[in-house]
């Protein structure tokens, strides 16, 4: 401002000064939009690394064997790529951590958007966020020297690593992602609704279970998924509790190893580029990263497709 | 629950008093699911302090890992995990908060904004060890900086990337727009806005978000294996291009060994880095409470 008053006068100067200006403003503007724009190259990066190395992979080995094969033996001397003993593995972990959070993370979030008082719900709330705080590491730990040992009182032909504690550890991770968003749509239901339904005699058990919960119902489905989907992307507690034994098993009480634990495993090992281990890496990754994709753009779609919109 | 009782206070007939009951019941499932959580964690934290406290010394925080269990420590781990936190804080903030001013002060409502927003809302949702199967490939391979402390930062730069972006368009949509059509009025441009008005009124909404999102990423330990950071270092790394090891992938190392000195270890370690992540939050609060009054 100061610059434009000094050159009072002299038109040429006044426009050079504003037209430096406009030129400073642009490259900003230019700056950030690239700056926005990383994160568009991240998810090309993700797919570009991952389907590179995919399409190698599935140069030597069939699409076929891979989806359809029960062994998943990529180390040994006859190698066998079939997908499934990983996945089932993690949809194992995954079910079993969801009949744990589903169920209880829905009724905390009940509790604390239609029963607690707020002075309750205001010590309540930052508790599960540190349950959703804690490293997953501290999770395996957890599952091994405190979970298994209990369950092994009760069934004592577990195994030492089994897929029921990876389940129950993971099921306790995604309480918190289950209450905190479902919360967040029932808060969202107006008062209205239910004042309208208590005026016709309505108990409050009446209230919240088929006035409240229905009417946020495109949440809660969209949390569900969200969590399930985030229990399959689990992976340092099912590395630890879980095991690394490849196993088409419905028992929970063996031990299994999912996709993420077949990743840590084998990185942790040596893995030179260019060979076929390294190569499974990325066919699980990218099997392992449709799988979330998927399931997080159904989450989206729910939201933004089936919310009910009040006032 | 008070309000049903006095619904029915009168209700002799069966019916009434049965649809009592199971508001009752219903509650009392709600209490005891919410209990579960709360349960869960106070025994895990409880079972980790048992374990950990007790190894707990100063000669535990100021040696190296050793293959003899008396004598290991988590110096290297500890301050690997400041050298990743600094890096990935430096790397991540900037670009984060600068994506954030693009997205809610510079952008127009085009597709290729959709698509950016879109696409960092299901960013946030990738599982973290496929970030670190990108860092492997684009880091320690492609771009040469092998199993260094800056591919490590990088890496879970990415990964941070996304929250802090989406909290810190939160905090700066919460700026009143009555402050930027004031300074607009009187002259400013649009970076002088930003500059002046909405990033000094958004920035505690900004750091309280990225703390947390940093002490998510002091917790990672999945990006990291894949990117090669390794539990048995014997030195602190002098630069980011050095080896280094993290305290959760220490404490990953210390837990999948079978004895038990070594579980031990892993608790202690874990103890550490709960502290180190408490106190990170806790300034997050502090912050949060600080500013929140004034706005």
């Amino acid at each position: 401002m100061k610059q434009a008053t000094e050159t009072q006068g002299d038109g040429t100067v006044a426009l050079n000064f504003r037209r430096s200006r406009n030129v400073k403003e642009r490259l900003i503007g230019v700056l950030l939009f690239l700056c926005a724009a990383t994160s568009t190259l991240v998810t090309v990066g993700v797919v570009a690394v991952l389907l590179g190395e995919t399409i190698g992979f599935f140069s030597q080995v069939s699409i076929v064997e891979f989806l359809t094969g029960t062994r998943w033996e990529p180390m040994f001397q006859e190698k066998h790529f079939g997908v499934l003993p990983l996945l089932a593995g993690s949809f194992m972990v995954a079910a079993g951590a969801a009949v744990i959070a589903l169920p209880v993370g829905l009724l905390t979030a009940i509790f604390l958007s239609e029963y607690a008082a707020p002075s309750l719900r205001k010590t309540l709330k930052p508790m599960l966020e540190i349950l959703a705080g804690i490293p997953t590491v501290v999770y395996g730990y957890f599952a091994l020297t405190f979970v298994t040992p209990l369950i092994r009182t009760v069934f004592p032909e577990t195994d030492v690593f089994n897929a029921l504690s990876a389940s129950i550890v993971v099921g306790i991770m995604i309480i918190p992602t289950v209450s905190s968003l479902s919360e967040d749509a029932l808060r969202a239901v107006p008062n209205v609704l239910r004042e309208g339904a208590y005026g016709l005699g309505a108990t409050k058990l009446e209230v919240s279970t088929r006035i409240v919960v229905p009417a946020a119902l495109s949440g809660i489905v969209a949390s569900f998924i969200l969590a399930i989907s985030r229990a399959i992307g689990e992976t340092m507690a099912v590395t630890i509790a879980a095991g690394n034994l490849p196993n088409m098993t419905l028992n929970p009480l063996e031990s299994i190893q999912t996709m993420t634990a077949y990743i840590v495993q084998a990185s942790l090992g040596d893995t030179p580029r260019g060979t076929i281990v390294y190569q499974t890496l990325f066919a699980v990754a990218m099997t392992l990263f449709l799988i979330t994709l998927v399931m997080n753009i159904v989450s989206q779609w729910i939201l933004s497709r089936f919310r009910e919109e009040y006032e | 629950m008070s309000r049903d009782e006095r619904l029915f206070a009168g209700a002799s007939n069966p019916r009434a008093r049965r649809r009592r009951r199971m508001g009752v019941v219903f509650a009392g499932l709600c209490i005891a699911a919410t209990m579960v959580g709360v349960v869960s964690l106070a025994v895990l934290l409880v079972d980790v302090a048992l374990d950990g406290v007790p190894r707990l010394s100063w000669g535990f925080l100021t040696a190296f890992a050793s293959r003899n269990p008396e004598q290991a420590g988590i110096k290297a781990a500890v301050v690997g995990s400041v050298w990743i936190l600094g890096l990935t804080a430096l790397i991540s903030f900037p670009i984060s908060v600068a994506a954030a001013i693009y997205l809610e002060e510079y952008a127009a409502r085009s597709w290729v904004t959709r698509v950016i927003q879109t696409n960092i809302a299901n960013l946030a949702g990738i599982p973290s060890i496929v970030y670190g199967i990108l860092g492997l490939a684009l880091f320690v391979r492609f771009f040469g900086f092998d199993r260094s402390v800056l591919s490590g930062a990088l890496t879970l730069s990415l990964l941070v990337m996304p929250v802090i972006i989406m909290v810190a368009q939160e905090a700066i949509k919460a700026v009143p727009s009555t402050l930027r059509e004031a300074a607009y009025g009187l002259g400013a441009t649009r970076w002088q806005v930003v500059r002046t008005q909405v990033l000094p009124m958004a920035m505690p909404g900004i750091l309280t978000g990225t703390i947390l999102a940093l002490s998510r990423a002091v917790g990672e330990t999945a990006p990291l294996i894949m990117v090669g950071a390794v539990g048995f270092i014997a030195f602190t790394p002098s630069g980011p291009l050095d080896r280094f090891t993290v305290l959760p992938l220490q404490i990953f190392n210390w837990v999948s060994r079978p004895q038990d000195e070594f579980r031990l270890l892993a608790a202690a370690g874990i103890v550490v880095l709960l502290a180190l992540l408490l106190t990170m939050n806790a300034v997050a609060i502090i912050l949060r409470n600080r500013y929140q009054t004034r706005i």
